[in-house]
């Protein structure tokens, strides 16, 4: 199975959740994933349009409780 | 009670000044001990280097003697720190002492690494070091005229940075009349050109109207020197005469070969700032993993919480604040205007139309961090 590694952007406006996320990519291998919390719905909505243009895999997007949980897949 | 302070710039050295304010009679009397470890006998105020980059502050103004900069019954040891023995409750440095501690602040800092995009070392310039931003003055001087291209990395200290620069170099070859003969291009990670959104809102059309172009979503993946291109992650690639680059940083070295946080960036709980799992060591600057801006501001603010939270373990046994993860930062929209973004975990920023006011507010901040680094403001 592949790691997966938690990152807690919640609360975060600058750098924000997608830069955590470009930085978290760096710390991970190829094939491993990402979850990354971002209590700001905008970001969350960000995060898969950049996946997509980084030719990673958005594997998905989850509310609980006002914090969106978006799970990426490092491709190359 | 013993304090062991591992790092002497921005937010060790207020941290440090903090606590000999409030327990000066604790260490007049040996009840509490404060040492202070650090790498440099001189301490640099960081945000000057962007003056420097552009000529507008020369290297021996960014500099002070560490030594006077702190309060007195702090013992200073210029002697960097090598192995973090935390079950031990011990730090050995370089020249082979060992510190013992009852409390325990990291404050190490983080350094740009250019060297891991192939081809930006050598073919762009930087301002994150003396050097680099004596040397990027020398290039924009020596400029007659051509393409000038901003790269980011990420993560990197003061995300105001970018725009900066970039707004700084426009009213520099303005003032030297070759305006006409220098084209600048922005390249931003993100889907827009500031990581704030309030702030991206007013940058573009700020550009727009000063005929910067830029290109987002572009995370630099590899610079050509020789065809003088740079290309993306995203698969795009944008040509340069000029390349400047702020490059992606990391925690320091010691940390990763202490094995204390990946990449150098500590595992820190973002509201007591102790090290997660760890109740006497804390946290604070450019070396956590908290996901807020690396800035002086972010350590000057954590500084204060921990200042209080260890004298009240000294006085009280316990933390009495949690931090709540405030940031303010100006950013400089030009040579002459100004404006500033404050924010914390629960309230975004909301930076107004820049001003003249604000530029003078920041230009003195140049002179009165010195004060502030004391504790003095
Ligand atoms: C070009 C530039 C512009 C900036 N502009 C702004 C701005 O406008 N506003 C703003 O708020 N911030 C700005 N910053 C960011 C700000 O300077 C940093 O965020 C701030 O200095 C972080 O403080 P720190 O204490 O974490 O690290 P630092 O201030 O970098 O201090 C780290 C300290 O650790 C010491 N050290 C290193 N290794 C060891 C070791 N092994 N043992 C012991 N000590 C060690 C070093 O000697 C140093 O004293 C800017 C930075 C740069 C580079």
């Amino acid at each position: 199975m592949a790691n997966r590694k938690t990152i807690d952007a919640r609360g975060s406006f600058c750098p924000g959740p997608l830069m955590e996320l470009i930085a978290g990519m760096k710390m991970i291998a190829i094939g491993d994933e990402i979850e990354i919390l971002s209590s700001d719905k905008g970001s969350a909505n960000e995060i898969p349009e950049w996946l997509r243009k980084a030719k990673h895999e958005h594997l998905g997007t989850e509310e609980k409780d006002g914090v969106w949980h978006v799970l990426a897949r490092k491709t190359h | 009670m013993k304090i062991l302070i591992v790092g002497g710039g921005m937010g060790g050295t207020i941290l440090a000044n903090n606590l000999a304010r409030r327990l000066t009679t604790e260490l007049r009397s040996g009840k509490v001990r404060m040492t202070m470890l650090t790498a440099s006998d001189r301490h640099m105020y960081q945000p000057g280097l962007l003056y420097l980059a552009i000529g507008r502050m020369t290297p021996e103004e960014l500099y002070r003697d560490q030594a006077s900069l702190l309060e007195p019954g702090i013992d200073l040891h210029v002697d960097p720190a090598e192995e973090f023995r935390l079950d031990k409750n011990e730090v050995k440095t370089k020249s082979g002492k060992v510190h013992g501690y009852d409390v325990l602040a990291i404050a190490t800092g983080a350094r740009p690494t250019p060297e891991e995009i192939p081809g930006l070392a050598e073919n762009s310039e930087q301002f994150y070091t003396e050097e680099t931003a004596v040397r990027m003055f020398k290039r924009l001087q020596a400029f007659q005229g051509g393409k000038i291209v901003v790269a980011m990395g990420v993560p990197h200290k003061c995300p105001m940075a970018p725009l900066e620069i970039i707004f700084m170099m426009h009213d520099y070859f303005r003032d030297r009349g070759i305006l006409d003969k220098v084209k600048l291009h922005y390249t931003y990670p993100i889907g827009r050109v500031h990581t704030l959104e309030n702030v991206a809102k007013w940058a573009a059309p700020e550009m727009d109207r000063l005929g910067i172009t830029y290109e987002t979503m572009f995370n630099v993946k590899e610079v050509d020197g020789a065809k003088k291109v740079v290309r993306s992650e995203e698969g795009s690639e944008t040509d340069y005469d000029l390349l400047v680059s702020i490059p992606a940083h990391r925690g320091m070295e010691v940390i990763e070969k202490n094995n204390l946080g990946q990449r150098g960036w500590i595992p820190t709980h973002r509201h007591t700032l102790n090290m997660e799992g760890r109740s006497n060591v804390f946290v604070l600057g450019d070396t956590t993993n908290l996901p807020i801006s690396k800035a002086g501001s972010t350590a000057h603010f954590e500084a204060e919480v921990i200042g209080e939270n260890i004298a009240a373990l000294v006085r009280l046994g316990a933390p009495v604040r949690e931090y709540d993860g405030k940031v303010f930062c100006f950013i400089e929209a030009g040579k002459d205007r100004a404006t500033y973004a404050m924010f914390d975990y629960q309230n975004p920023p909301q930076p107004r139309a820049p001003t003249r006011a604000v530029h003078w507010f920041k230009v003195a901040y140049n002179k009165l961090y010195w004060a502030s680094a004391r504790g003095l403001l």
